[in-house]
């Protein structure tokens, strides 16, 4: 199995990874780089719970093979907000305390987050078709939606 | 290990006497020595003994002024242990921000059961809670020898203890015993795990006087989650560590009968473990050991594929030969008013297997070192997978620390325990401390079922329509089949795998109500497994085990013999219900919902969109629930909309009505799931529900539009638990709104579209 070196600019730093091409982009993040925010939840790319933005865009980093990253910027959920200058959606998320066990957390924030800097004050049937393909075993989608409407309202 | 197993070096002398801050006036008579040995006999610096009979087990008061509460519970993500420092808060008098709760480490807790049976609250934090008490009745006896004041004629303020009349007499916990240890014995019942209680000698506070129990206090570990400051057990890594990947059968019951680990040369560190059933490979990084999964090329044995066609599911439960009978409540003779009876209602419901198709699949972390095992697991159960890993592992159980770290989710007895065992014997064959997590169609796929039943309800009535009889059975595969934790080894895959001998149990369970007939008889029978070792189709706990399946049954029936008498569903129960608590659920429910009052179905509607409103209600160990089911139906789709909610709960005192009201949330949106979707499928050779296409559940399209609760708060009664309660009645409260709007009774779960419409035309 040959490896390939990659260069990944991912919140604002450039790391290099030793890697092989199909390896997913998960891989390199969580172990390479050690950034725990993207979860493997299906490694095929149904749940959300792997979503970084890369230039800009969700995208499902269980199953972005390496070969396919270039030179895109990718921005994991760390990258977003930090409890200094939180992202609207983070500071939304503690106010209605949407969180139950939490592993869901980062597919929808960074779900929700490329949608509301694309869609000024969408409606909630456009929230909810936006984020009908992201999982949450749980249950908080009430509080999830509130969440999102709140951070809708913030971001104007 | 933890801070509070170094051993703190103190003199004695310093302690009571050094310092300008501590204020202490020694009395006339009270010499230094009679002083210190009071502080010592409560308080010591080396740490006694981690048993449940040691007040130094469940708290301690550090030297910050900080106050540690050690849990052998955890939380699933209710934020439970905010409740748990809310009482432990109240009963010692510290600020509630002083708490800090360490849950479920085998480390620095004793078993107290784990997450189980909606008893964090219930039976953990009653333990928390009288321990506490006697924390504080312990530091003001202290204070008063030390103040000279008695104990009578203290207050305590925020870990501050002061006399009464004369604040200037004053000593705090921590200048007592903060960083030391408290050396007081508990009256410990013997027990372990949810049945463990160890009183002191202090009677906890009259609730009239709390002032944090109760209140709306928020999480503090949203914030950690939300900016991915805080590890999951998946994030857990150790030096050393390798990766590891479980290989299950295409065919369940199938065992590899020949390895060739040569087609997984060419992966960097790639190793086979295998030992009879068990299979697994690790490699140094993650990648490679999901590969080395994929490439090793295995020849299973030939088995017998084991499993019915699915549609004959319920056949087979019906016919299977019953392996234990259980009658659980009978009164009055049921079969002679049968036999008297002018009409028989009579009618049969069907639960399929269901998943606990966590978030992630499993991810458990194991190092063996120095002849020491520490295993990271999401476990429910740290102290049962202890338990389970000396066994598996041939290790002395004391030698072994489970420290729980937070899962992709639990609702039971789901994947974790096993994966944890299944790490533990990769890391003994390796030498290395491997991290195991498994494939999303492995978590699906293999985690421990909710069992599938068939419940046949029947009523007798007289001339007059009155219900003479009533009578209740269930018969379905055991949810015990695999226990509640993994605490033994047949329990287990990798035990399973391994070839122990099998100890199947075999439990049910009946509805929880409080409906007064003549006669009646509960109860249920047990089926054997379809397949006895290592199946993906085992039995275990599900969220609320068994609790929905029978109160679809029972609460769908309740609302079928209402209509047979043409009377409103809710009149029907009040006639019969007899537990006042249970009347007021009832009750609080339909007036929230602004019920009217009304046989149904409603018969005013036309149309492809119809609606309907339903009612279902149960116990569950001390708690009640009514919950309103508002749905709308399309009748050309078959598709529910399940709308809007309206929940009473009564769970004796509140400690946190925040939280509960989350609790709720979640069991009514993965309830209504179960309810619509949620279909464990298989062909004969295996289960074939293996990722979140094959295994549906809600998404947040179909979110009810509203929840609404009535908090019922009963201060002067003990807590008893929310974590689970009000999803039993969901799927019989959706059931009955669809039967109002439509004139269908669905009596098959999951009301999926296809379902429906079918039972529509």
């Amino acid at each position: 199995m040959a490896t390939k070196s990659f260069t990944l600019t991912v919140n604002g730093q450039t790391h290099k990874v030793e890697a092989d091409p199909d390896m997913p982009l998960l891989y390199a993040l969580r172990n390479d780089l050690g950034l725990n925010n993207p979860h493997f939840g299906c490694g095929l790319a149904q749940c959300g719970a792997c979503t970084v933005h890369v230039d800009g865009q969700p995208v499902r980093s269980c199953s972005l093979p390496m070969s396919a990253v270039g030179d895109g910027k990718i921005v994991t959920l760390a990258g977003l907000g930090t409890p200094e200058k939180p992202h609207p959606l983070q500071t939304a998320y503690v106010e209605e305390q949407v969180t139950q066990c939490g592993y869901c957390v980062n597919g929808w924030i960074m779900t929700a987050a490329a949608f509301l800097r694309d869609k000024k004050k969408p409606t909630e049937d456009e929230i909810k078709e936006a984020l009908s393909g992201v999982k949450c075993r749980c249950g908080t989608h009430i509080s999830i939606l509130k969440a999102v409407k709140r951070a809708a309202t913030m971001m104007g | 290990m933890t801070k509070f197993e170094n051993k703190t070096a103190f003199s004695r002398r310093s302690v009571l006497l050094g310092g300008g801050a501590l204020v202490v006036s020694i009395g006339a008579g009270l010499t230094l020595d009679t002083l210190v040995s009071m502080q010592q006999a409560f308080a010591q610096g080396a740490k006694p003994p981690l048993t449940p009979d040691q007040l130094s087990s469940y708290i301690a008061v550090n030297a910050d002024g900080t106050v540690s509460a050690f849990f052998g519970k955890m939380d699933m993500g209710h934020g439970l242990h905010v409740a748990i420092a809310q009482m432990v808060a109240e009963e010692l008098d510290v600020p509630f921000k002083a708490v800090k709760v360490h849950m479920g480490d085998t480390g620095n807790s004793v078993n107290q059961g784990g997450a189980s049976g909606s008893t964090g609250i219930q039976f953990g934090g009653k333990q928390m809670r009288m321990a506490a008490a006697e924390a504080r009745r312990v530091l003001v006896e202290m204070a008063a020898g030390l103040l000279s004041v008695p104990a009578d004629k203290l207050t305590v303020n925020d870990g501050v203890v002061s006399a009464s009349d004369d604040k200037a007499k004053r000593i705090t916990y921590v200048q007592m015993i903060g960083g030391k240890y408290f050396n007081v014995q508990l009256d410990w019942n013997k027990q372990y795990g949810n049945t463990l209680y160890a009183p002191g000698k202090a009677q906890p506070k009259d609730p009239k006087t709390h002032k944090i129990v109760g209140q709306p206090i928020k999480r503090d570990d949203v914030a950690p989650k939300v900016f991915a400051q805080e590890d999951f057990v998946t994030d857990i890594k150790v030096p050393g560590m390798v990766h590891g990947r479980m290989i299950r059968p295409a065919v369940a019951g199938s065992v590899p009968a020949k390895v060739d680990e040569a087609s997984i040369k060419d992966i960097p560190g790639a190793k086979v473990v295998w030992d009879k059933g068990f299979l697994g490979v690790v490699a140094d990084k993650e990648w490679d050991a999901i590969k080395a999964a994929e490439k090793l090329k295995v020849e299973w044995s030939d088995v017998q594929p084991p499993f019915p066609e699915q549609s004959a599911l319920y056949e087979h439960i019906r016919k299977a030969e019953v392996r234990k009978r259980q009658v659980e409540k009978e009164n009055g003779n049921v079969d002679d008013a049968f036999k008297s009876a002018a009409k028989v209602i009579e009618a049969e419901y069907e639960w399929p297997f269901q998943s606990h198709a966590s978030m992630g699949p499993a991810c458990a972390l194991v190092e063996i070192k120095d002849g020491n095992v520490t295993c990271w697991s999401g476990t429910q159960k740290s102290h049962f997978v202890q338990q389970g890993l000396a066994l598996t592992l041939g290790m002395p159980e004391d030698k072994v620390r489970v420290i729980y770290t937070a899962g992709p989710g639990s609702y039971g007895r789901n994947d974790a325990d096993d994966c944890a065992m299944d790490a533990g014997v990769l890391a003994k064959a390796v030498g290395k401390p491997v991290r195991l997590q498994y494939m999303r169609e492995q978590g699906t796929g293999w985690d421990p079922k909710g069992p599938a039943s068939v419940h046949k309800a029947r009523a007798a009535l007289d001339a007059s329509g009155k219900v003479i009889a009533y009578e209740f059975f269930s018969k379905g595969f055991s949810r015990v089949d695999v226990n509640t934790n993994g605490s033994k080894p047949w329990d287990t895959l990798a035990g399973q795998t391994l070839g122990v001998a099998l100890k199947p149990g075999d439990g049910f369970g009946v509805p929880a109500e409080s409906y007064a007939f003549d006669s009646k008889r509960t109860g249920w029978e047990t089926i054997p497994p379809l397949l006895d070792r290592a199946s993906p189709l085992r039995g275990a706990h599900l969220r609320d085990p068994v609790g929905p399946q029978i109160h679809f049954a029972s609460e769908s029936f309740m609302d079928e013999v209402a209509a047979a008498i043409n009377v409103d569903p809710i009149e029907f129960r009040l006639r019969h219900i007899k537990d006042p608590r249970d009347i007021a659920v009832l009750k609080a429910a339909a007036e929230k919902a602004k019920w009217q009052t009304r046989a149904s179905p409603r018969k005013d509607q036309t149309g492809a969109k119809v609606s309907g409103r339903g009612i279902a209600y149960s116990q569950r160990n001390g708690t009640r629930v009514a919950i309103v089911a508002e749905v709308d139906v399309d009748r050309a789709s078959g598709k529910i909309f399940a709308r809007k909610f309206t929940v009473a709960h009564d769970c004796g005192q509140i400690i946190n009505p925040d939280g509960l009201e989350k609790c709720i949330e979640g069991n009514i949106v993965q309830g209504i799931s179960r309810t619509l979707w949620e279909e464990v499928t298989f062909d004969k050779k295996a289960v074939t529900s293996v990722d979140w296409v094959s295994y549906p559940i809600l998404d947040i399209t179909e979110t009810p539009a509203l929840v609404e609760s009535v908090l019922i708060n009963h201060p002067e009664l003990p807590p008893t638990g929310a974590g689970e309660p009000s999803i039993r009645p969901i799927a019989a409260a959706i059931a009955n709104a669809i039967f109002d709007a439509t004139g269908v009774r669905i009596r098959r779960v999951p009301f999926s579209p296809d379902r429906v419409k079918a039972a529509l035309s």
